[in-house]
């Protein structure tokens, strides 16, 4: 009896320890193939040349142009989603009534069950035309529409994790603004968004996080040519998108451009893990101000 | 005008603005669907269900890439079910407070927000490769159960979180051993909880392209799977491969696979809101 517990407790913490080998698999894969590219590519050229060709006949590595491409979506995307999500949050709190709220709620959870690749399809077909009627020199594929569906996707992330942290704030402060004679809107943003300011830096970083690594709706709609270009509104290529191009193609495994994948790979990688926990450790330092 | 007066106006425009906001993203979404289902209700008959893939976009049909899907769904839940519940029972009922366990906690924080790409790098070298697997239904559900595993371990935890202390105890109390009251008490009471997780976990599973494509899951694939060791496409990526076509038919097409993928989509997002709601009414401690 006593064995079969303590077997059954072996297999749980198994099961529990595959976790690290997950997080210790993606960092040798990624680490092992990336050395390999950079005793070829110096880091320098890396980071500095200005061009991305591994696939032409001139061969560039310049990852700028993706990081470029990457940036642009991403911030497109946050400039979308961060006025409308926070609003909502907001509005959810402060102004609409419990049962609004209840059917709301998960009407806006749909936005992120959808996938991806849907989310391409929408802004490839529909939003990237609708656009071109409004911009004349919007090129099919661009950085624009791909970012506002992006943004539009990511709605429901910054809104939530808003929305949980404005109503973590304790009650007594809104009443306290309310007793002073302060209005719905001037409680919100007097104090309620600055006592909630933590949670709400910390759903924004994770949405961050989130287009970053965002794959399926800038491949179909973003283009797929590396520019080292802020144009919002010609094709670009994000650190994603060049990840699922050299997989469509037949590049022969062990290759310099079999490995750029990789090189590529771990740059996403510290960006999004850099970027996670910065919002861990806000979230640590700061959540429990009011317990 | 007061300036209690211009406050309480500022308060009204901001309530407008509120619900523009809120109706904005439901709106796209309405209008979204509705494109969706004007451009491709028409291309779904049986034959669109069987047929096989095809160069000429009014004979290529879905066969293959709903069977991969299915096929998908079914390895990466006998796979993820386990080991996520697992890692969730060890983590809330074993290790807790250890050392070991704040590691492991901060360790899959840090999973859950690695782009699925990421996980699909990982399985071209560890599992297509290294284990030799190829670009199979075994190595796509493989990398795709790592990739949900964080979703199912967290949602298992807070299932089990919400038993409370007492059904512990009184099991305890009866002389159970520890995994008897888990297995008699704990699971059963969080399973409705565990069940909600884990069906979400999957269907977020079932929309990925962008792993099976970088572990090298075909867009054309001549047969259905009839194996675990059998080259796939899934749905995603048949859409996908139609999108990037600059023939008009193709795009009717994946708007057709869009709206089964939809359907599965939204059919498990219901069974887990469904079995939440369920629960949440039968259980009250």
């Amino acid at each position: 009896m006593k064995l079969t517990e303590k077997i059954i407790e072996g297999l749980l913490w198994l099961s529990a320890a595959i976790t690290i080998l997950v997080t210790v698999g993606i960092i040798w894969v990624l680490l092992s193939e990336s050395v390999a590219f950079f005793s070829e590519v110096s880091v320098i050229e890396f980071f500095t040349d200005t061009e991305w060709t591994p696939l032409f006949d001139v061969k560039r590595f310049g990852i700028l142009p993706l990081l470029a491409g990457t940036f642009l979506t991403t911030a497109i995307a946050i400039a979308v989603a961060l006025p409308i999500g926070l609003t909502i949050a907001i509005y959810l709190n402060e102004y609409a009534d419990a049962s609004f709220r209840a059917v709301i709620k998960p009407l806006l959870e749909i936005l992120a069950t959808i996938p991806t690749v849907v989310y391409g399809f929408f802004a490839l077909t529909v939003v990237t035309p609708f656009l071109q009627q409004l911009i004349p020199g919007l090129a099919g594929f661009n950085a624009l529409s791909a970012g506002m569906v992006m943004g539009i996707m990511i709605i429901p992330m910054i809104s939530s994790l808003s929305e949980d942290a404005i109503s973590a704030v304790p009650k007594s402060l809104r009443e306290a603004a309310y007793g002073m004679g302060a209005t719905r809107l001037q409680t919100a943003f007097g104090v309620m968004v600055p006592a909630a300011s933590s949670g709400i830096l910390v759903s924004i970083i994770l949405a961050i996080s989130r287009a970053v690594g965002e794959t399926m709706i800038v491949a179909i709609a973003a283009g797929q040519q590396p520019r080292l270009t802020l144009n919002p509104l010609v094709p670009v290529e994000t650190m994603t998108t060049y990840i699922v191009q050299v997989s469509l193609g037949d590049v022969p495994h062990g290759s310099l451009e079999y490995r750029t994948i990789f090189a590529v790979g771990i740059t996403l990688f510290i960006f999004t893990f850099a970027l996670n926990n910065i919002s861990f450790w806000i979230k640590k330092k700061y959540q429990e101000k009011y317990d | 005008m007061t300036n209690a007066d211009r406050n309480r106006l500022k308060d009204k425009a901001f309530q407008f603005f509120g619900i523009f906001c809120t109706f904005i993203g439901l709106a796209v979404l309405a209008v979204f669907l509705i494109d969706i289902l004007i451009d491709g209700i028409g291309r779904i008959d049986w034959e669109f269900l069987n047929n096989l893939p095809s160069r000429r976009a009014h004979r290529s049909g879905i066969y293959t890439a709903w069977i991969g899907t299915l096929w998908i769904l079914l390895l990466t839940t006998i796979i993820a079910f386990p080991l996520g519940i697992g890692a969730g029972v060890y983590l809330e009922e074993y290790g807790k407070k250890s050392r070991m366990a704040t590691i492991l906690e901060i360790n899959i924080a840090n999973l859950a927000g690695v782009p699925s790409i990421i996980y699909g790098l990982l399985g071209l070298e560890i599992f297509v490769r290294l284990m030799a697997l190829g670009g199979s239904l075994l190595a796509g559900a493989l990398t795709l159960s790592l990739l949900i595993l964080p979703i199912v371990i967290v949602t298992t935890r807070e299932a089990i979180k919400a038993v409370p202390r007492s059904i512990r105890d009184g099991s305890f109390a009866l002389g159970a051993s520890k995994w008897q009251t888990v297995w008699y008490q704990v699971l059963p009471a969080s399973f409705g909880g565990i069940l909600t997780g884990v069906i979400l976990a999957l269907s977020r599973a079932v929309g990925e392209a962008a792993p099976l494509i970088v572990i090298g899951a075909l867009a054309y694939v001549p047969f259905a799977p009839a194996s675990p060791m059998d080259e796939f496409t899934v749905l995603p990526i048949q859409i996908f491969n139609w999108i990037s076509r600059p023939q008009a038919a193709f795009t009717t097409n994946a708007a057709a696979a869009i709206i089964v993928l939809l359907v599965i989509t939204f059919i498990l997002n219901g069974i887990a809101v469904y079995l939440r709601h369920k629960w949440q009414k039968r259980i009250k401690w």
